[in-house]
C-alpha cells in the first residue's frame, strides 16, 4: 500500500495545496492502486509515508512548520528515501536557509543545498516551465529568490513567470520534486502527478483520461500564447 | 476650513457629479468610480471634507461587507449615504458622499483601504466582520491584513471611535484589541483555517467548541456585548432576529449591523424589523430568469464564502450551477477552488460555467462530484424547480446582467 501524507495542511495550505494530495490519491484509486491519504496537522507526529506533500504558507506559519519539521523524524525519513513534492514555502523549507518577515533568516532542514533570500519584489502570476519535453503550468505567489548550489538540478526552465530566479524553477533530486507553482500543481498537470505516482509506486501506469486533461490543454494554450 | 480649500472642494464635488452624470448618460459606466477619481485629482482630501459633520460607519472584512452595509442602511431608519454598488475604494466613497447630503453615512470599505479610510472619514463606528484568504494574488497574506488593521487602530487617536468586532475570528480580535472602545460580538464563524497559527506568536491556537485560546495568552474575548446563538442578545436585551435572506452567515452580519446601530442610539426593536424585511442585496439571493430557467443567484467568491453558501443548499439531488471567473476583481489565481469543500455536492449534478469552468470541472472530478462542462452549444435541460447558481464576483455580475427579474 502507498501512503500519501499531506504535511501541515493547517500551516502550509494557503493556496489550495490540499488539492495535490487529493489528485494523487484519486489518480491512484482510478487505476486500482492501493493508496491512502493521511493529513498530519501541527499537533501530530510526522507519520510513516511513501510520499510527503508540502504546500505554501504565510511567513509566520512557514517558520513554525520549519521549526516543527526540524524537531521531527521528517528529515531522517527523506534521507532514507521517502519521496517529497514540495511547493512554494515547502520548497524553501527543505533548503539551507530562507527569509521571512522582512529579511529575518531562518534555518531550513538542509536536505538540499539551496538558499532562498528575499527577492527584490514579490513574484505573483502565471508560471510555466519546461520540464524535459513537458510544459508545467501553474500560478506562483512568493517573495523568494532561490539559488541552487553544489550541482543541484533545477526542476524546470522558466517560460513564463519567475520561479527561482526568472531562469529556473524549483529543483529535482533523486526523491524530491520542488516547484514554485503552488496550490493544485499536481491536479492541473496530470503528467506530473502520474510521474510522481509511477516513481513512488514503481508501477507502470495506464493512461487515464480526466477533466484535468482538458484543463491542462487549455492552460498550455493560454500560457504559450 | 480655509476659503480656498472650501472652494476647491466645491469645485471637486461638482466635477464628481458632472463626470458621473456623463458616464451614466454615455452608458460607459455605472457612474461611480470615474467621477470620484476626477474629484480626488482636484482635491486629494475630498473624502475627509465630505465626511465632516456626518455620522459615518465603516464596514470591512473579507465576506459580508456589502450585505452588512445594506443592513445598516435599512436598519438605521433615517436617510443614509452609502456606496451601494460595491465601489468600496476611495473613488467610490467620494462618489457616494457627493451624491447625498444625509447626515448618516454607511460605507463598505475594501480591506486594504481601511487604514486610509479610517484616518480620513473619522467614523463613529467601524464594523470588522472577518478575515480569511481571498484574492491572494492582490492581498498576498491574510495575516498582513490583520497587522495593517491593528497598526491603523493603534495609531487612530479618536476617543469617540467604537469598533464592533467579531470575537470568534482570531485575526479580527488581533486587529481590534488595540482599540480603546471595542464592542465584541460572539457570532458563529465557521471558517477558521487562516487562524490556526496564532497571529501573535505563531504557535497553534486551540479551538474548543466556539472558544479558542493560545498558550501565549491570546484568547477569545470574554466580555461580549453581542451573543448570537439560537437567540440574538445585544447588551443583555433579546432581539427578534428573523431574516428574509438565507444563511447562518447573514444572521452574524445582522447581529453586527444591529450592534453598530444600537451604539448610535437606533432603537433595536424597530431596526431589526427593518433588517428582517431585506430580501436581497444588489442581486444577491435574488431569483432571476434566463432562457426558461429560474435561478437563485448566490455570490460566493472565496473558500469561506463558498463553504457558507454551500451550507444553504437543499440537501437533495437537485442540479446546481456554478460559475467561476479569474479576472482581476476575482483574483487571477483559482487555486482556492481546492479549499472549497465541493465534496458536499456529491449526489448533485453540477453544471460548470464561467471563464474557468475547466478548473472547476477538474476540482469536481477529483472530488467525485458529477459535472457537466457548459460550452456555448451545450443544452442545459430546463428544470421546473428554482436552480441555485453560485458564482464568484465577476461571474455573478455577468449573470445578474444577462438574467431578468
Amino acid at each position: 500500500m502507498t501512503t500519501i501524507c499531506v504535511l501541515y495542511p493547517d500551516l502550509l495550505g494557503t493556496y489550495g495545496d490540499g488539492g495535490n494530495g487529493l489528485a494523487t490519491l484519486e489518480r491512484a484509486r482510478r487505476r486500482g492502486l492501493d493508496a491512502t491519504l493521511v493529513q498530519a496537522g501541527l499537533n501530530d507526529e510526522v507519520p510513516d509515508a511513501d510520499l510527503y506533500l508540502l504546500g505554501g504558507g504565510e511567513d509566520g506559519p512557514q517558520r513554525l512548520a520549519a521549526d516543527l519539521l526540524r524537531r521531527s523524524s521528517f528529515a531522517a525519513r527523506v534521507r532514507d528515501g521517502a519521496y517529497v513534492v514540495a511547493v512554494c514555502a515547502g520548497l524553501q523549507i527543505l533548503g539551507l536557509t530562507f527569509c521571512v518577515e522582512g529579511n529575518e533568516e531562518v534555518e531550513g532542514l538542509g536536505l538540499v543545498d539551496v538558499v532562498t533570500s528575499r527577492g527584490e519584489r514579490r513574484s505573483v502570476g502565471e508560471l510555466a516551465t519546461h520540464v524535459g519535453s513537458q510544459l508545467l503550468v501553474g500560478f506562483e505567489n512568493h517573495g523568494g529568490r532561490t539559488t541552487l548550489h553544489g550541482g543541484v538540478e533545477p526542476f524546470g526552465t522558466v517560460v513564463k513567470g519567475r520561479g527561482n530566479d526568472a531562469k529556473h524553477d524549483g529543483y529535482r533530486t533523486k526523491n524530491i520534486w520542488a516547484t514554485y507553482a503552488h496550490g493544485p500543481v499536481l491536479a492541473m498537470n496530470p503528467w506530473f502527478c502520474d510521474e510522481v505516482l509511477a516513481t513512488v509506486t514503481s508501477e507502470e501506469l495506464e493512461p487515464l483520461s480526466s477533466a484535468a486533461d482538458l484543463l491542462y490543454q487549455e492552460r498550455c494554450r493560454v500560457l504559450a500564447s | 476650513m480655509g476659503k480656498s480649500t472650501k472652494l476647491r472642494d466645491d469645485v471637486a464635488s461638482a466635477a464628481v457629479r458632472a463626470v458621473n452624470r456623463l458616464s451614466r448618460m454615455t452608458g460607459r459606466g455605472s457612474g461611480t468610480v470615474v467621477g470620484g477619481r476626477v474629484g480626488m485629482k482636484i482635491s486629494p482630501d475630498l473624502v475627509a471634507s465630505l465626511s465632516r459633520g456626518r455620522t459615518v460607519m465603516l464596514v470591512s472584512g473579507t465576506n459580508g461587507k456589502t450585505t452588512t452595509t445594506s443592513m445598516i442602511v435599512a436598519g438605521w431608519g433615517l436617510p443614509v449615504t452609502t456606496n451601494q454598488t460595491g465601489a468600496n475604494m476611495p473613488a467610490g466613497h467620494v462618489a457616494a458622499l457627493v451624491a447625498s447630503t444625509s447626515a448618516q453615512a454607511a460605507l463598505e470599505v475594501d480591506e486594504a483601504w481601511l487604514p486610509e479610510t479610517l484616518a480620513k472619514t473619522r467614523p463613529r463606528v467601524v464594523v470588522l466582520l472577518n478575515l480569511s484568504r481571498d484574492q491572494l494574488d492582490r492581498a498576498n497574506e491574510v495575516r498582513q491584513m490583520a497587522e495593517r488593521w491593528r497598526k491603523a487602530l493603534e495609531g487612530h487617536y479618536d476617543a469617540e471611535l467604537v469598533v464592533v468586532a467579531n470575537a470568534s475570528d482570531p485575526l479580527v480580535v488581533y486587529a481590534a484589541e488595540v482599540a480603546a472602545n471595542v464592542l465584541w460580538c460572539d457570532v458563529p464563524t465557521t471558517w477558521l483555517a487562516d487562524a490556526v497559527s496564532c497571529p501573535k506568536c505563531t504557535l497553534g491556537i486551540s479551538h474548543v467548541g466556539s472558544q479558542w485560546h493560545c498558550s501565549c495568552g491570546f484568547a477569545k474575548p470574554t466580555k461580549v456585548t453581542t451573543l448570537l446563538g439560537d437567540e440574538l442578545v445585544i447588551d443583555g436585551v433579546s432581539v427578534a432576529l428573523d431574516l428574509s435572506m438565507p444563511g447562518e452567515f447573514n444572521r452574524s452580519n445582522a447581529a453586527m449591523a444591529l450592534t453598530a446601530l444600537h451604539n448610535v442610539g437606533v432603537d433595536l426593536d424597530e431596526a431589526v424589523l427593518r433588517i428582517n424585511a431585506v430580501q436581497s442585496v444588489v442581486g444577491r439571493f435574488s431569483v432571476r430568469r434566463w432562457n426558461g430557467h429560474v435561478l437563485r443567484l448566490l455570490l460566493a467568491k472565496n473558500p469561506s464564502g463558498f463553504e457558507a453558501m454551500l451550507a444553504t443548499l437543499a440537501n437533495d439531488s437537485s442540479d446546481v450551477w456554478v460559475a467561476i471567473n479569474a479576472r482581476i476583481a476575482d483574483g487571477r489565481d483559482p487555486s482556492w477552488l481546492y479549499d472549497v469543500p465541493f465534496e458536499k455536492l456529491r449526489g448533485h449534478r453540477v453544471y460548470c460555467f464561467g471563464d474557468r469552468r475547466l478548473d472547476l470541472a477538474t476540482r469536481l472530478d477529483y472530488a467525485q462530484v458529477e459535472f457537466v462542462i457548459v460550452g456555448d452549444d451545450t443544452q442545459v435541460p430546463v428544470s421546473k424547480e428554482t436552480i441555485s447558481l453560485l458564482a464568484n464576483y465577476t461571474a455573478f455580475s455577468d449573470w445578474l446582467e444577462k438574467s431578468e427579474p
